[in-house]
């Protein structure tokens, strides 16, 4: 199904017997096809808020339209199932096997055994499963990473326009969170779906969102902007402190060094004439030339020692390291430079070949960068910016 | 009000090894040539016990079904059930006499009654043992709530039903030997009907333990049978 555009009008939760409401007139569009985070401290009514969504919880005042109609015409049940609903305990029925879990809306929708077979054991295989060896396990047999893959399979069964997803990586240890994330926004990549998510976490909303709501106690939306915005001018001091007081840093991991410009160093090679060397670091951004091999990998840089004679000698004063790949994102590069004290570092190509150089004043420019020339943390994560 | 003792004052011991029988003792022989007049008693026992296990959960089930629904009723219906629980089943058979007669109704409406606590009771603790994300995932994916009960809850509260089933019809074998004080017959007769005697008591008495075990042994096998989830080990 088409990835549906959602928006909140003035959408007011209040409960009885409360003076705050929990959530506070609530407006904000979320794009077809995009990653909707609410995030917030615990309390500040970002569940509720998307709870309101599948009529999980009324709306008090205000309205939710899902590609334009009101959720409130619909009948709960019904409008649940056309919304995938992903939660931090997953939630998996344990007496049914993984099949029958997955196939639980299908078969509310009465989809023939034969769609339903052929539905489960490709979803399976989308979050990275074996169809023949999970299908007939109970969730009780499965690892933790494993029952959240089948959750999100779940949510996934009839291709619904709309996802939401309650802090659905929160349970998980964080080496396989970040993998699980990874793989989700893989998915997303290739599914679209409009979502809206869930979490506490900062870190985690900068990662999976092209949007965030950034939510504060009592409901309220304190700033709704893409990430690199949200992290280059945070709307009020509320926003700035819960961003983070490294939120420079965090903007980093949402860059890849591919995406900014680098110095160009004077490569040159064993053997070629000095003059054409001196030329070559004369035009370049570096004093340094760079010795690169027949396959142009940077090997080290040169000591002045090594450009007195006629030719070019092999006389390094460093070796190459740190050595950067295009793909890296601008956090971990930085993170290299810094470790090997570094104030620049050769950048190669997935095929080792040099690309030019990354330093320390690059990334600094990199910093004061337009934010809407910043892509998503999805976009650095899949490198196609 | 002991008229229905006056009954089962009868002694047969014909047949059998005369000295073992006059001893009242534990007599092989007497058992064989006497093993079919436990039939009928046995057969009655298992109707009884099968016919108001069956009654009472019935009753429980549909009172445990309503309070899921409307909670503030599971206190009174906890009460209620309870006070038939601590009655004696004896006077019960007693005080139902005038109304029910005597034979299988007053001893079926006795033994239910007595059933009630032990079955509700525990259908409201399976269904409450329900984890809540469970059912929010199913509420969120858009079932019902009579789809959630039957498809989710209810299943899920199985292991703890079967318990309650269990103790039950465990607890039912044992009061029906008293049933016979309703005339309503039952090994409890049997038992009676010669208490001094050895070899009947253990026959009869005995062959309502086997009942017991029997029956709970197929209860726990349909458990087995129906939850394979609870058999499904990691690895």
């Amino acid at each position: 199904m088409e990835a549906a555009t959602l928006a909140f009008q003035d959408v007011t939760k209040r409960y009885a017997g409360q003076d705050e409401p929990a959530v506070d007139r609530l407006s904000l569009e979320v794009p077809a096809g995009d990653i909707c985070v609410l995030v917030g401290p615990s309390g500040c009514g970002k569940t509720t808020a998307m709870r309101m969504v599948n009529r999980m919880i009324d709306i008090t005042d205000g309205d939710i339209l899902l590609d334009g109609s009101s959720v409130q015409q619909r009948k709960p049940a019904e409008l649940r199932r056309e919304i995938g609903y992903a939660i931090q305990q997953i939630g998996l029925f344990p007496h049914l096997t993984i099949a029958d879990n997955i196939a639980t809306v299908p078969k509310l929708l009465g989809w023939s055994r034969d769609r339903i077979r052929e539905r489960v054991d490709e979803l399976l295989a989308l979050v990275q499963l074996d169809p023949a060896e999970t299908r007939d396990r109970y969730p009780a047999q499965l690892s933790g990473g494993q029952r959240q893959r089948i959750g999100v399979a779940r949510a996934l069964a009839v291709d619904p326009p709309l996802m939401l997803m309650d802090e659905p990586f929160g349970a998980i240890d964080p080496i396989n969170r970040e993998k699980l994330q990874n793989e989700f926004l893989r998915l997303q990549h290739d599914i679209r779906k409009t979502i809206v998510f869930v979490t506490h976490d900062i870190d985690e909303a900068i990662k999976m969102g092209d949007r965030i709501a950034v939510l504060k106690k009592g409901g309220k939306l304190a700033q709704y902007a893409s990430p690199a915005e949200l992290l280059m001018y945070p709307a009020d001091p509320f926003v700035e402190d819960f961003v983070g007081a490294d939120r420079a840093l965090k903007r980093l991991a949402l860059q890849r060094v591919r995406d900014i410009d680098l110095w160009r160093p004077g490569l040159v090679r064993v053997g070629e004439p000095v003059a054409e060397a001196r030329a070559k670091v004369a035009d370049s951004d570096l004093p340094y030339p760079l010795l690169i091999d027949g396959d142009g990998k940077p090997l080290g840089w040169l000591s002045e020692r090594a450009l007195q004679g006629e030719r070019v000698e092999q006389i390094l004063r460093s070796g190459p390291e740190p050595i950067v790949e295009l793909d890296d994102v601008l956090r971990d590069a930085l993170s290299d430079l810094l470790q090997n004290e570094a104030q620049y570092g050769p950048v190669v190509d997935s095929r080792g070949e040099i690309a030019g150089v990354l330093s320390i004043e690059v990334i600094g420019h990199a910093l004061k960068a337009n934010p809407e020339d910043v892509p998503s943390g999805a976009d650095a994560l899949l490198g196609e910016a | 009000m002991l008229e229905p003792l006056a009954q089962v004052q009868i002694q047969d011991r014909s047949g059998g090894e005369a000295s073992c029988i006059a001893d009242n003792g534990f007599c092989p022989s007497w058992i064989v040539d006497n093993y079919d007049r436990y039939v009928d008693p046995f057969v009655q026992h298992v109707f009884l016990t099968l016919a108001s296990v069956a009654v009472g959960f019935a009753i429980a089930f549909a009172l445990a079904l309503l309070a899921h629904r409307h909670r503030w009723l599971i206190a009174p219906i906890v009460q209620v059930t309870g006070i038939m629980y601590t009655l004696p089943s004896i006077a019960v058979f007693f005080l139902l006499l005038p109304l029910t007669g005597r034979g299988n109704l007053t001893a079926i409406v006795a033994l239910v009654a007595y059933s009630l606590l032990i079955i509700f009771r525990n259908i409201t603790a399976g269904l409450d043992n329900v984890p809540g994300e469970t059912k929010d995932a199913g509420r969120g994916m858009g079932l019902t709530e009579r789809q959630l009960l039957w498809r989710v809850e209810l299943p899920l509260a199985l292991p703890e039903i079967m318990a309650g089933l269990r103790i039950a019809t465990t607890t039912t074998v044992g009061l029906a030997t008293l049933a016979f004080f309703a005339g309503a017959g039952g090994l409890g007769e049997q038992i009676f009907a010669d208490i001094t005697f050895k070899s009947n008591v253990v026959v009869a008495g005995g062959l309502a333990v086997v009942l017991a075990a029997m029956l709970d042994g197929s209860i726990l096998l349909a458990q087995w049978a129906v939850t394979p989830w609870m058999r499904a080990r990691t690895g």
